[in-house]
């Protein structure tokens, strides 16, 4: 079990991460939530949410924050990705594949351009 | 759902609405026995016995957003058509657990599919709660703790990418030895 010696490689892990953050946190907190409910799951969610996971260890995203929440109630457009820049207004997607995922992360959350074909009004 | 990971994952989101603070999730298979159990444990705000009696009906549900719940009646029927169970436990208060069991070599049983990916998923989406996961092959057995990690990072987080690559490694390889060990021996 490599338990013991990790945490001693978080503690490194820690100060990277750290000085990385103040870099970016003068651009505002970029925040993605996956929806899942049972309808999210059911329609992917966990796929999507891991499309996301593997873009920011792969090119390396720094600032951005995913978490995950429940049934929101339009579960036909499922799976639900919700992307919020700073203080800037919050965006829901509806129906999010892998595919969609990623152009949500290069336009959206690296660009600033809301994917319109893929936003729902809610 | 073709996964017992994705039912795993969709059971968790009941204990999160439930406002838990810690959920521990038990995943057993054991070969002599035949047997495979699944338990998530919470310490949200529990049911009263008629309530826990209610949430296997897909017609009731104490969501506002949609009007049926199809989580739990989804696993019970898929354990019970393999030998199986789905027991509920639980008291206002105190908590809930939520125990499954199927007969693990039983032709209609779903796989567990991805138990890393439900595992790193929930303790990411959910980092105001604390997740114990444990998974036992047999004999051989991994338990993963996220408090230790998140009180060393104290803040940071989980998805800053060095910190998701960490968690995802840690996570994987656990279970994977696991497995691997157990490919071993036969």
């Amino acid at each position: 079990m490599p338990a013991i010696k990790s945490l001693e490689d978080l503690k490194r892990l820690r100060e990277e991460a750290l000085k990385k953050q103040e870099l970016k946190s003068a651009s505002g907190q970029k925040q993605i939530i996956v929806g899942m409910g049972t309808c999210g799951i059911a329609a992917g969610a966990r796929d999507t949410m891991k499309a996301i996971l593997e873009r920011i260890e792969k090119d390396n995203l720094s600032g951005i924050v995913v978490t995950q929440t429940g049934c929101i109630g339009i579960c036909e457009m499922e799976p639900i990705v919700q992307v919020q820049i700073g203080e800037g207004p919050k965006v829901t997607y509806g129906k999010v594949t892998k595919e969609v995922a990623e152009k949500i992360i290069t336009e959206h959350v690296l660009s600033g351009n809301v994917v319109k074909e893929n936003s729902i009004n809610l | 759902m073709k996964e017992l990971s994705l039912h795993i994952l969709d059971i968790a989101e009941n204990s999160i609405n439930a406002g838990a603070s810690h959920v521990t999730i038990t995943v057993i298979e054991n070969s002599e026995a035949d047997l495979l159990r699944i338990s998530i444990k919470d310490n949200g705000k529990g049911m009263t016995p008629e309530m826990a009696q209610q949430i296997v009906d897909p017609f009731f549900t104490s969501r506002t957003t949609r009007k049926v719940g199809l989580g739990i009646p989804l696993l019970k029927a898929s354990a019970e058509m393999c030998n199986g169970f789905l027991n509920i436990h639980s008291s206002p208060g105190l908590g809930t657990e939520v125990e499954v069991e199927f007969q693990n070599s039983h032709i209609d049983r779903m796989p567990l599919g991805d138990l890393s990916g439900t595992f790193l998923h929930l303790v990411i989406g959910s980092p105001n709660v604390h997740w114990t996961f444990q998974y036992k092959l047999n004999d051989k057995s991994y338990i993963f703790d996220d408090q230790p990690i998140k009180e060393e990072l104290d803040g940071i987080p989980l998805t800053e990418p060095l910190v998701l690559s960490f968690l995802k490694d840690e996570i994987t390889s656990g279970i994977n030895l696991c497995q691997k060990i157990e490919e071993n021996q036969l």
